[in-house]
């Protein structure tokens, strides 16, 4: 079996955002990057099926510009076997874009289970791997935090928000997105960044974008105000008319 | 022609380092400082990350990274725990180093893999009782005796001599007289079982006290020949070049130290309010912020030039020791400025920088104090400072 990983570079949770001139998207000069974390549960999760020998290899597929090899080899020093970076140019591209490049570059591979994040944390949109399978006509099953594969179908585990509990079960190939709770993804050790060097990464030219969607405006969010703080039971009656005319939370 | 990037496996490996620090290190440094724990979990853990042997070549168990990438390791470790990255700078930079650059063949093959995978530990045995900076006055003494030596003395203030996982020391001695009139002087290596030697953990320390710091003594310690690190008479050459690389390595301590210690500081003057502010927006506030940031940019750049210097194999003797005095001089400042800060929370342990102002004193002191590193730049100037 074959595994396939979609890695999404993104800004580090750490990172100061801005936005751009013209206020229509972020500003990414400055920004440090990092794998997009929900996509190292899904390679932390390969890497577990192929020393478990239930996969002989793990391809990471990444689109984006030049700096996203970075990311690639990120996952490859975790232990991927190979990349393949899908080139584009800096800038917007949107959902089913992004997808159908994508899946462009696994149709050339050979996949019997592609795994990736369920959300990537810069613009949580949810939406490329169930994109992808779809334009690759494969069953998928979302946000799973336990997947097992064998007998040429993959189950998977997901818990639903309020705790319900469900399985799933498809036939492979299937597309398999991670949520936390699968795994502790490795660091990648110094050995293996050093074996990642010599690691391939094949390059790919991404079709011309053809967005469909586009943003018109980004903002942030307002700015924490200092908090209030009373002393005495005097003040009582005076928080509770704040907590319920100002606060609005009673 | 200049460039400040750093390749895409040192970028990798900041990110690593930094994370594994974050999330294997911050949660237990407070209490391993205040119960004085040298942690073999932890330890371990740092090796499995790969973290000793980082420039020996993989041949002999190592990542085969240049020495900026293990700069850069020490730097992020200290960021988080003085006491970690003296664990990892002490044993690559004193003990793997060591044999690494001048042993044998046979020694290489003997020790470098154990040590790599962090099995054991190796320290350097220079410092005595009575032979701190003026190392020719060393009272540890080997002679020869058939194809044996035989060592007698003490060292004292050996890091990672003592702890369980601790497993071999290059123990430096005199053997004889040099033709120049002075102490000749060889290093060998000592497997800690041998019996006749004996370390002792010490305790009560004020700084790095996750580390394991240890008194050794030995008494008709008997070795093979074999056991000499390279040859004899070389152990003076083997000190000072394993220093200048050492001094690399205390500068990143004093460089990631400051970087941490000032991070901490901008957090808590953005979260803290006074007279209804953030006592960051107040000027002297501020200001004492812009010359952390100003000085860490300093010394990360003098540090890595240094350390390029040593990977271009150029002299870098000069530069290291500028850069190990600079770059703990740094942190004194910085970390003086963050409890300053902090106001009366700043010497409180439950706050990091209590312990990075206490961790940076060593700086001054340890691998060549202050006040020598400026004696060696005099010389590299062509003076010959009189002390």
């Amino acid at each position: 079996m074959n595994i396939v990983v979609l890695c999404k570079q993104v800004p580090d949770t750490e990172s100061r955002i801005k936005l751009s001139g013209d206020g229509t998207d972020f500003d990414m000069e400055g920004i440090k990057w990092i794998l997009n974390p929900y996509d190292e549960f899904a390679v932390e999760e390969a890497l577990v099926k192929k020393e478990a020998g239930q996969a002989e290899k793990v391809t990471v597929v990444g689109l984006g510009p030049d700096r996203i090899v970075e990311a690639l080899r990120t996952a490859l020093a975790m232990g991927a076997d190979a990349a393949v970076h899908v080139k584009t140019a800096e800038g917007y591209i949107d959902s089913l874009a992004t997808a159908k490049d994508l899946a462009a570059a696994i149709k050339e591979l050979d996949c019997d289970l592609l795994l990736a994040g369920c959300r990537a944390i810069d613009d949580d949109m949810f939406a490329v791997p169930s994109m992808v399978a779809e334009l690759l006509g494969v069953p998928q099953i979302n946000v799973c935090g336990k997947i097992e594969v064998g007998d040429g179908k993959v189950t998977a585990h997901r818990e639903i928000e309020g705790g319900a509990k469900q399985v799933m079960e498809a036939a492979l190939p299937a597309v398999v997105t991670a949520t936390k709770g699968l795994n502790e993804p490795r660091y990648a050790s110094l050995p293996g960044i050093m074996k990642a060097k010599r690691k391939p990464v094949d390059v790919k030219e991404a079709g011309a974008t053809q967005n469909k969607a586009k943003g018109t405006s980004v903002s942030l969010p307002e700015e924490r105000k200092a908090g209030k703080v009373f002393e005495g039971v005097e003040h009582v009656a005076e928080v509770v008319r704040l907590l319920r005319e100002e606060a609005k939370v009673i | 022609m200049l460039n400040f990037d750093l390749t895409e496996q040192q970028n990798i490996l900041r990110d690593q380092i930094r994370n594994f620090a974050e999330k294997e290190i911050r949660p237990v440094a407070e209490e391993l400082d205040r119960t004085e724990t040298f942690s073999v979990d932890l330890t371990r853990k740092m090796a499995d990350l790969g973290l000793f042997g980082m420039f020996v070549s993989e041949e002999y168990g190592g990542a085969g990274m240049d020495y900026i990438s293990y700069i850069i390791a020490v730097e992020e470790l200290s960021r988080v725990d003085a006491s970690q990255a003296a664990t990892v700078a002490a044993g690559n930079s004193l003990g793997i180093g060591l044999i690494y650059y001048f042993g044998t063949e046979e020694q290489k093959r003997e020790w470098l893999p154990r040590l790599c995978r962090g099995e054991i530990l190796a320290s350097f045995g220079l410092t005595e009782p009575n032979a701190g900076s003026d190392a020719s006055a060393s009272k540890t003494r080997a002679v020869q005796d058939g194809d044996h030596w035989v060592i007698n003395g003490s060292k004292i203030f050996i890091t990672n001599s003592a702890s369980e996982i601790a497993g071999v020391c290059i123990v430096q001695a005199v053997t004889g007289k040099a033709d120049n009139g002075k102490p000749e002087i060889s290093c060998f290596i000592v497997p800690r079982d041998t019996p006749g030697f004996t370390a002792k953990a010490m305790h009560n320390k004020m700084m790095w006290r996750a580390s394991d710091t240890g008194e050794l003594t030995f008494e008709d310690v008997r070795v093979p020949a074999t056991s000499m690190l390279g040859h004899q008479g070389n152990g003076f050459k083997q000190m000072m070049q394993t220093l200048d690389g050492g001094r690399l390595s205390i500068g990143a301590m004093g460089l990631g130290g400051a970087q941490g210690a000032y991070e901490e500081a901008l957090k808590y003057a953005q979260e803290r309010t006074q007279f209804g502010k953030s006592i960051g927006d107040f000027q002297v506030n501020a200001f004492k912020l812009a010359d952390m940031a100003m000085e860490i940019e300093m010394a990360r750049l003098l540090l890595y030039k240094a350390t390029w210097l040593r990977d271009h194999h150029r002299s870098f003797g000069k530069e290291a020791a500028m850069a190990k005095l600079y770059c703990s001089e740094v942190m004194r400042r910085v970390t003086h400025s963050a409890v300053q800060l902090h106001g009366g929370y700043g010497l409180m342990q439950e706050f990091p920088v209590e312990r990075f102002y206490r961790d940076q004193r060593l700086l001054e002191i340890g691998e060549g104090t202050s006040e020598v590193q400026r004696i060696v730049i005099a010389r590299h100037l062509g003076l010959k400072p009189i002390f």
